[in-house]
């Protein structure tokens, strides 16, 4: 069986399903017994999803106006003026 | 752009799509200014190649491919060497491990869960503004705008096996900038977590 230093660094591509599938079953058969990368697994799962829904989608009131008016332009003149 | 029809179909589109473009050229460049600069030249493009645009409902991901084409061009043309990052440096670091051996919430039960919810939307950014953008772009396209790993190799003009090795040494270093910026930040505050609504 793969240690936890092996199975830690490919916990991420395990998720991904990006493993060859002889090193997806390696890391499978490995947490089947390990708690501790079970927590491994289970705190990479959260920061894939904390990484999805917590990066700043802002749009700051002066550039959408100014976007917005580039937009405009564009149709107005076939390019910005 | 042939008709007005076409032309007030674009202007919805695009207008609708702007946040999210925005953000993807944020995440990429290192400036805000380059990051509006980037969204010109992206609706611009968009604007010229409205037509070939076969399916509306995809408006958003092509929108995002043409960005992200842009900005990779751009790269090029600048001449920016891509700093590599020794991956010693990296590779044995557990974000998970050290928490659990740090544990800078010691009255928590849900430790992993608190550290992350002292980041705001913004600290995240900042973040991955401190990753070389050889191993930021990945991770921005893979994990923020969910393009799958295939797809990422293409839009960075790299092989598959190129992609997954900067993905696999991005999610390192966003893992070890975290922790670095929550120590510099002293995210671990129980003020802060407050303010944070985390407690």
């Amino acid at each position: 069986m793969i240690s936890c230093a092996e199975a830690v660094k490919e916990l991420w591509e395990f998720l991904d399903q990006t493993l060859a599938p002889d090193d997806q079953a390696a890391v499978d058969e490995h947490l089947a017994f390990c708690r501790r990368c079970c927590g491994e697994l289970q705190f990479a799962r959260e920061l894939r999803a904390f990484l999805a829904t917590n990066a700043s989608r802002e749009l700051p009131s002066e550039v959408r106006g100014r976007l917005t008016q580039f937009i405009v332009d564009l149709d107005r003149n076939g390019r910005p003026s | 752009m042939t008709n007005k029809s076409e032309a007030s179909a674009f202007q919805q589109m695009a207008v609708e799509h702007l946040p999210g473009l925005f953000a993807l050229a944020r995440h990429l460049t290192d400036a805000d200014a380059d990051a509006e600069d980037l969204v010109q030249e992206a609706l611009l493009k968009a604007y010229r190649s409205f037509g070939s645009l076969e399916e509306p409902a995809a408006a958003g991901r092509w929108m995002r491919v043409i960005l992200t084409n842009l900005w990779r061009d751009r790269m090029r043309k600048r001449g920016r060497s891509p700093r590599e990052v020794p991956f010693d440096d990296v590779d044995d670091f557990s974000l998970y491990g050290t928490l659990v051996e740090e544990d800078p919430f010691p009255y928590s039960d849900t430790l992993h869960l608190d550290f992350l919810g002292s980041f705001s939307e913004e600290d995240v950014h900042m973040v991955l503004r401190r990753l070389p953008e050889l191993y930021r772009a990945p991770l921005v396209l893979r994990y923020i705008e969910e393009f799958a790993t295939k797809e990422v190799a293409r839009l960075l003009d790299v092989p598959l096996g190129t992609a997954l090795a900067r993905l696999h040494r991005g999610r390192k270093l966003f893992e070890k900038a975290m922790w670095d910026y929550a120590n510099e930040t002293n995210a671990f505050t129980s003020e802060a977590a407050a303010v944070r609504g985390c407690r």
